[in-house]
């Protein structure tokens, strides 16, 4: 048994602790964002947050994940009260198939918290490690850009 | 948001779900107090199913005298059902497969219904309450869906107004519909719920519709936002992998080392012992594991793979000489234009070769299904682009009544085609079989996609043309091709079944016609040549596993004709586009050349060193949408690097019903034929497929898509609906050939257009 922290609530998980933390959000948790793509580390449709960095999770096993905070597309917001990074993906339509776009999302969230503020090559750069096979690139590209507005008037109006 | 709701919810998780389809009118009209009642669809799942259109066009001319998919089910209720409470819903074949389908057909039922978008409930592809509309495949579910449902929805609101006629006693012509209420001049008004009695609309479609103005749309035509988008940018259940049915178990399959590999011995006893195990599931040489959890069947099933014991009998061909090897097959040849034979051969003509390697699909997501079987019934979760096709083949499969199965779409990872989806769903049903009673969950891993999905065919094309000075008089085109349809509706197409005890073979492939064509797909030039001469050469043996792959042999075709048009343009020393305009007289085709030359800039185009623009256009199958892009790279010829700087695409595909769709649809057709063309292709050795991951199969990343990527959609109102999806490949794979061509002055025939290629074309020998 053990205790993981995921969107600022502790769930005890009975599961083996070499189980990749993807199986335990998504089959034990009932967490559909991290989607499981290849479970080699590859590709990053099972992109997650721990302590505020993006993580692979199809390849991170629990038993390192104790008392550290995991976050996942479902801690950033609801489908009747999406957060920043979320509208701005709805607002771009960047999504096909949209099977890619909760990693894309997480490893977004993780530059944006690190970088308010970052360029269009820091953007690339960044978003480089996730693929997407429909070929929405310039679609997400945008999304994270007015997402960086998003979270600055968020900030300035809270 | 309710409108998604009410999409998920119409997955049947209860028992009285699942028997609707059964219950007796009398029934229904009782427990359901509806006025109107889909019977039509009831009655066509149980009964005789219409003719399944296979994965090909259908030329418009030929059409049958109802429009679009409404000869499959012509029962106005198969489509739109109106309840007493003024529910509205709508029934389509067709599935989302991420390109956004279900928005459009939201808005064209909406439109001509003329009521609010969000007030239509649409439910897709499932065999016990969807018309049959065949496949979701050949950029075909705006032609024939979403002409269905419009036709369907202007006779429904004719009926409408015709009874509210009736009941205030006002003529027709004196009553407006609007907003769901059909009103009169003086003020008084029926709701929709209020005038649907009885049978109204169980009543055989007219061929023809009172459809609204094209001048007047409310709807069609404005970029009304994806109704599925919020649900997957906030983990709501979107995705069959989604799916989780109460007391649900998850299965893995061992697969096999490579085609044609049985399974001789295999030591099941210590994976049977590990925690969470369920069963193991043998028949034949199919081997699978059932656990409580999806990673304890992962971890059993990698124990079971490593004891398993296989014969490997079937060798590939050699790598190094596929194409030569693909050639030598047997095949049957076919002339597709009967210019004579000798016309551009012999002295002064030019000619060149053009090879495309197998492809994958390789979707982002493995493929996945979900199967109960309960009480001598087989449900079937599956993002299959054919609920009814996968119905057939699983019924073949297990040697049951295809009565006794009902399959149902739910999203997947985009597919493009044929890939794994059906076999997942196939290996879901085979275990559910042997497990009654709890629902089975099966993913295929990574490596399963990767080596198990059918490819697209390797093809070879080679042109040969004369040129009269600025003209084209002579011009030829062979091309060698497997076929592009492999798709289940036969058991024998189903990977699973060439595995289980009793084996299935595949039927023998037959080309697919044309106008649509499979390998010949837009093998025939759109343009007028005074002499054209087209010959297919059919291979039937399948060295590699294939089907279809989005654009069929349109992509390898258009890749062949439109980077010989361009060699064609240099050696008689005209700009490619105006070389192009010259042998071509459709005024739309010209339209979407114009459009992009002048958003490109293509007159004013200045070449610097390392860079250079290409141009490319086709009209998909020749009767579909027409695509015209321009390209700017910037190439190094030593290094043999390549990187798109600017595309700008324009689209014509009829009238446009969501034009921020038809874009989102062409930027992903961009984006994913410049990574098939840079980069992709299958690698195999004597008897395993080597291309098992994102390192043996790379494709496009961000760090090299282009820097900007405009789409001009041209709208057609009032013209008929041609289809976006697989318009923007071809022309994206030459235009970039072009632009390296031009970049570089040396021509890159064999794709994809790797550094290795650059550099063996440029003469650079590598050590």
């Amino acid at each position: 048994m053990i205790v993981l922290n995921v969107n600022g609530r502790e769930y005890q998980v009975d599961a083996a602790v070499s189980t990749p933390l993807l199986y335990a959000l998504r089959d034990y948790l009932q967490l559909n964002g991290a989607k499981f793509g290849c479970g080699l580390g590859q590709c990053g449709a099972c992109t997650v947050m721990v302590d505020g960095k993006p993580v692979l999770s199809c390849i991170t096993p629990i038993s390192v994940l104790s008392g550290r905070r995991i976050k996942t597309i479902e801690g950033l917001g609801t489908i009747d009260n999406p957060g920043p990074v979320q509208r701005a993906f709805i607002d771009e339509q960047a999504a096909q198939c949209g099977y890619c776009i909760p990693g894309m999302m997480m490893r977004a969230q993780a530059l944006l918290e690190a970088n308010p503020a970052p360029s269009k090559a820091d953007i690339r750069r960044h978003m480089n490690a996730n693929l997407c096979r429909c070929g929405t690139h310039m679609r997400i590209l945008r999304a994270v850009e007015r997402a960086v507005g998003y979270l600055k008037n968020d900030r300035s109006a809270g | 948001m309710s409108r998604m709701r009410g999409s998920w919810k119409s997955v049947p998780q209860s028992s009285s779900d699942r028997i609707q389809g059964t219950l007796s009118r009398r029934e229904f009209l009782v427990r359901g107090g509806a006025l109107v009642v889909s019977f039509s669809m009831a009655r066509g799942a149980l009964g005789a199913q219409p003719q399944e259109p296979q994965n090909v066009g259908k030329e418009p001319k030929k059409a049958p005298a109802l429009p679009g998919s409404l000869k499959n089910a012509p029962l106005l209720d198969s489509w739109i059902r109106i309840d007493a409470d003024g529910t509205i819903t709508v029934f389509s074949g067709k599935a989302e497969l991420g390109q956004g389908i279900k928005t459009a057909l939201i808005q064209v039922a909406a439109e001509e219904l003329a009521v609010e978008p969000r007030t239509i409930n649409l439910v897709t592809a499932d065999t016990s309450r969807t018309p049959n509309e065949g496949y979701t495949a050949g950029s075909q579910s705006m032609s024939d869906g979403a002409t269905a449902i419009q036709h369907a929805a202007a006779q429904v609101r004719a009926i409408l107004a015709g009874i509210a006629a009736q009941r205030l006693n006002v003529p027709l012509s004196e009553l407006t519909v609007h907003m769901g209420a059909v009103r009169a001049k003086d003020g008084r008004s029926l709701r929709f719920g209020e005038l649907v009695t009885g049978e109204a609309l169980h009543v055989q479609a007219a061929p023809q519709s009172p459809l609204r103005d094209p001048k007047t749309r409310g709807v069609m035509g404005k970029s009304l936002p994806r109704v599925d988008i919020p649900s997957k940018v906030t983990g709501r259940p979107s995705y069959v992998h989604d799916l989780r049915l109460p007391n649900m178990v998850h299965a893995r399959v061992v697969r096999p080392p490579g085609y044609g590999a049985r399974l001789q011995t295999v030591d099941t006893s210590s994976a049977e012992k590990m925690p969470g195990v369920l069963r193991i599931v043998r028949n034949g040489s199919f081997l699978a594991v059932v656990a409580e959890r999806e990673y304890q069947a992962i971890v059993a099933m990698r124990a079971l793979a490593r004891t398993a014991q296989w014969s490997e009998s079937r060798e590939l061909p050699r790598a190094a000489d596929a194409y030569d090897h693909f050639q030598k097959l047997p095949q049957e040849v076919y002339v597709d234009a009967g210019g004579p034979a000798d016309i551009a051969t012999g002295p002064g003509t030019i000619s060149a070769t053009y090879r495309r390697p197998y492809q994958m699909h390789a979707s982002i997501g493995p493929s996945c299904a979900v199967a109960l079987a309960e009480q001598g019934m087989l449900t079937v979760w599956s993002h299959t682009q054919g609920a009814y096709p996968l119905r057939n083949a699983i019924a073949e499969m297990l040697r049951m009544p295809a009565e006794r199965i009902r399959c149902i779409h739910m999203e997947g990872s985009g597919c493009y085609g044929h890939n794994g989806a059906d076999d997942a769903a196939a290996d879901a049903a085979l275990i559910a079989n042997a497990f009654v009673g709890r629902p089975v969950r099966v993913q295929w891993m990574r490596e399963d996609e990767h080596t198990w999905e059918p490819y697209g065919s390797m093809m070879i094309g080679t042109a040969r043309a004369r040129l009269d000075g600025p003209n084209v008089t002579e011009w030829q085109y062979e091309v060698w091709s497997n076929t592009h349809n492999a798709r289940p509706g036969p058991a024998g197409n189903l990977s699973t079944a060439w595995q289980i005890d009793t084996p299935f073979t595949p039927p023998p492939p037959k080309p697919a016609p044309l106008p649509a064509g499979g390998g010949n797909r837009n093998a025939i030039p759109i343009y007028s040549f005074q002499n054209t001469r087209v010959v297919h050469h059919f291979v039937p043996e399948m060295p590699l596993r294939v089907s279809a792959l989005r654009g069929l042999g349109a992509y390898a075709n258009v890749f062949a004709i439109e980077s010989f048009m361009d060699e064609l343009a240099t050696a008689a020393k005209i700009d490619p586009l105006d070389f192009r305009l010259r042998h071509l007289d459709d005024g739309r085709a010209r339209d979407v050349i114009n459009a992009v030359a002048e958003r490109f800039g293509w007159g004013r185009f200045q070449k610097q060193r390392g860079r250079g623009r290409g141009f490319a256009f086709a009209r998909y199958k020749n009767y579909a949408a027409y695509c015209a892009v321009a390209i700017e790279v910037e190439a190094d010829r030593e290094l043999g690097l390549v990187k798109p700087i600017r595309v700008v695409a324009a689209i014509d595909s009829g009238e446009a019903v969501n034009p921020d769709g038809i874009r989102n649809q062409t930027e992903g057709g961009v984006i994913q034929s410049l990574s098939w063309t840079l980069y992709e292709a299958v690698t195999f050795e004597s008897r395993r497929i080597t291309s098992r991951d994102w390192s043996t199969y790379p494709i496009m990343r961000f760090s090299n898509v282009p820097d900007t990527l405009e789409v001009h959609v041209i709208t057609r109102p009032g013209m008929p609906f041609l289809g976006t999806g697989e318009a923007a490949q071809g022309p994206t794979s030459a235009a970039v050939a072009n632009a390296i061509a031009d970049a570089i002055g040396v021509r890159v025939r064999e794709l994809p257009i790797t550094r290795a290629h650059i550099r063996a074309a440029v003469g650079i020998q590598e050590t």
